[in-house]
């Protein structure tokens, strides 16, 4: 594990949490920006480019724009009184925290049995030199999409324009009633 | 068991403590539009797991967990669109974003 993965995985960490804890939920959207930057930057360190450049256009490019454009639109920016948190938190917290133990000992447990798993007679080799980066470019993935993957990708158009109708019918309902 | 921790193994605890902490979001805050942005943590950290597995599992080439992350996206970002609609259109009716004080199904 080399120190730039630290790094990177404590900036997702701490945007994630900072996301999840903070009270002005501006600042929340701002943290949650630093979060999808960590989460791209891991992509990156993964040598997938592409998907990492996807991330960034998508999430830090719109996602977190609209985020912020309904959080204005809702005045969701004043702390409301009695706290920002559910008056079930104590049950949500204890969920989440089982799901992170069941997860996290899934890993650990299963780590002997994961494809870059260090066995006693590799690792000498394995525990200092990485897996060799899978050379994949932009055009082997566009041939993919339009090849192997196409109908998934027609569905997933189909989705996208149903999903930009929807919110603009879900967003103007009132408003031509109110006519 | 608790020997060096391998690139995959700490990839999957990152994408682990992201969906946790996505999902504590998403149960715990009162305001709707924070819920989305924990619902939307515990995607991206599904799409970290998709990528981790691709890039050390035994077939790269194939581009099987890539294209899936990519997708992924894709529906990830039409469901945070359509769900921010909603919550502008929960707070014209309702006149908050409050999910305590969002109690009643009919306007």
């Amino acid at each position: 594990m080399s120190l730039i993965f630290y790094l990177l995985a404590a900036l997702t960490v701490a945007g994630a949490l900072a996301a999840m804890l903070l009270k002005n939920t501006v600042h929340c959207a701002l943290a949650l920006t630093a979060a999808f930057a960590g989460l791209a930057l891991l992509f990156l360190n993964l040598d997938a480019q592409f998907a990492g450049f996807a991330q960034i256009l998508v999430y830090i490019g719109a996602v977190a724009i609209l985020v912020v454009f309904a959080i204005l639109l809702t005045r969701g920016s004043e702390t409301p009184q009695g706290g920002v948190f559910s008056r079930t938190w104590l049950v949500g917290l204890t969920a989440a925290s089982a799901v992170f133990a069941v997860l996290g000992w899934a890993v650990v447990a299963s780590a002997p049995l994961l494809p870059t798993a260090i066995t006693p007679a590799t690792a000498a080799t394995s525990a200092t030199a990485a897996t060799p980066a899978p050379a994949v470019t932009v055009e082997q993935i566009g041939r993919a999409l339009v090849g192997r993957y196409v109908l998934p990708l027609e569905v997933v158009a189909v989705l996208l324009t149903v999903a930009l109708i929807g919110a603009v019918i879900v967003a103007m309902h009132e408003k031509e009633e109110a006519k | 068991m608790m020997g060096q921790i391998t690139p995959l193994t700490g990839y999957l605890l990152v994408a682990a403590l992201v969906f946790s902490i996505g999902l504590a979001g998403a149960l715990t805050r009162r305001n709707a539009i924070l819920v989305l942005i924990g619902i939307e943590l515990m995607l991206n950290a599904a799409n970290l797991n998709l990528i981790a597995f691709w890039r050390y599992g035994p077939h790269p080439e194939l581009l099987t967990g890539m294209i899936f992350a990519i997708f992924s996206i894709a529906v990830a970002a039409a469901e945070a669109a359509v769900g921010l609609g909603l919550v502008i259109q929960i707070h014209r009716h309702a006149r908050t974003t409050d999910l305590d004080a969002i109690n009643r199904m009919k306007g």
